[in-house]
This record gives structure tokens, sequence and C-alpha cells, in this order.
């Protein structure tokens, strides 16, 4: 059965698809994600979809509930690397992937991870000094 | 003619999309767009009509070539086609995008069914288109 890795960096889970997802692979990624944010408790999830040439609305909606699903137990989920083309694609299938942050490359993906997570970090380090 | 019947035939049907849009020197965001709707036709023809054959052609119209798939199915057919076409509708669990995305991605159309026959969906994307 194939399976899409998923790298452990400090707070944060890495997942490269490099293939081309038909849809129990994509469901199995979608369930071993959800666990691993859980087991490892990692504050951010970072998706790099450059290899990826095709996203239907089935990929989409996957990735979706990767985001929300990840929210609700605390990480963020950034996709980076979607090819113009499948974003042009996306758009006209009617799909905006509303809710998923997005950016260009991993690098700014990181970053804007990095960003996301120091913000809340802020907030519950005032909500400790109010309990203070 | 290719027999679609499992998920992994869905990426091997959809490779050989993309190598007759290449042979006609389809831009990428065409190839992108005909490919994401044969992807959304073949998973509705696994799904709502438990799998199904699909062809490929390359078709000409003077200087414009364009690739031309045709969806088979013989499953339970659609009852209201314009209700099916419709953004967001959807027997299933699904978003309800798939027939009138693909439409939207691609140049023509064309969908014939019959309750109790089978569904067979014709589309096609110009190079140019």
């Amino acid at each position: 059965m194939d399976k899409i890795p998923i790298l452990r960096m400090g707070n944060f889970l890495l997942v490269t698809i490099q293939v081309d997802l038909y849809d129990r692979l994509a469901l199995n990624l979608e369930a071993d994600l959800v666990q691993m944010v859980n087991k490892t408790s990692a504050k951010g999830v970072l998706i790099d979809i450059s290899a990826v040439s095709i996203v239907d609305s089935f990929m989409g909606r996957i990735i979706g509930n990767i985001a929300s699903m990840s929210k609700i137990l605390d990480a963020q989920t950034v996709v980076v690397g979607m090819q113009p083309a499948v974003a042009i694609t996306l758009i006209e299938l009617g799909l905006p992937l509303k809710g998923v942050h997005t950016a260009l490359d991993v690098e700014k993906g990181m970053n804007l991870l990095k960003s996301m997570i120091d913000d809340s970090d802020e907030e519950i380090e005032e909500d400790d000094f109010i309990t203070e | 003619m290719m027999q679609v019947v499992r998920e992994q035939d869905v990426v091997l049907f959809r490779n050989r999309v993309k190598e007759a849009a290449v042979k006609i020197k389809m831009g990428l965001v065409n190839q992108t767009r005909l490919i994401t709707a044969t992807s959304e036709l073949l998973r509705n023809m696994l799904r709502y009509g438990n799998g199904g054959q699909g062809l490929i052609e390359i078709v000409s119209r003077g200087r414009d070539n364009g690739v031309r798939v045709t969806f088979m199915d013989k499953g339970p057919g659609i009852a209201d086609i314009p209700l099916a076409m419709r953004d967001g509708y959807s027997t299933g669990k699904s978003l309800g995008l798939g027939l009138p995305g693909a439409k939207r991605l691609v140049n023509e159309f064309e969908i014939k069914s019959k309750v109790g026959e089978g569904t067979t969906i014709i589309i096609l994307k110009w190079a140019n288109g």
C-alpha cells in the first residue's frame, strides 16, 4: 500500500506530495496527518503540493478537511507551492479553498506558520499573566 | 477504449489524457483544465456508475486540434440532468462540483443518460480553446 510520508520538524509536520493522489491515498493522508497532529502535539502542518499537477474537487476537499481538522486540534495548516495552472483550474471549477492558508514556497510557508504560532503563543502568555 | 473500475485506474487514465494533450501541443493551463475535468467525470463514473469505460480521441477542426474524451457507464443513470448539472447538488456526500465544474473547464460538454441503462458524457477541449 502506498503511503505519503509525514516528517516531523520541531513543532511542525511536513508533507510533500510527490505523486498523483488517488482517493484512497488522499483519505489515508488525511487520517494519518490528523492522528500525527494529535500524537506529536504539532502546532503547524505544511503541505507542499508543488509536484502536484492536478487538484480536483475531491483532492481540494481533502486539503480543506485537513486544515479544518488540524485547526480544531490547535494546529495551523499552510499549503505551499501550488502551480499557477492548478490555481486557475480550482477557481474555474468552483473551489476557492476558503479557510486554507497558502504560501508560494516552503520557506514562505514556514515563516507564515511561525508567525501564526507566535501570535497564538503571545495570546496565551497574556492570559497567563492575567491569571497570575 | 480503457476500462475504469478501480481508483488507481483514474491516475492511469489521466496520464493517457495528458499524453494526448501533449501530443497536440495543448498549453499547460488547458491541459490542467482537461485533466481535472476528466478526473471529476472518472470519479463520478466510479462512484455512481460502478465504473465504466473511457475513450480518448484526438480530433481536428481546421487548424485546431483537440482532445475528446468519452465516459460510458452502465450505472443507474441520471433522472434529472438539469438538476445534476446544478452547482452544489449531490446525491452523494461530495461538494456537487463534479458535473458543472467539469463543464466549465472544457469547450464542449455533452451528457446523455437513461435511467436504468447508464450515462454517457463526452467532453472536448481544443488545444487553443
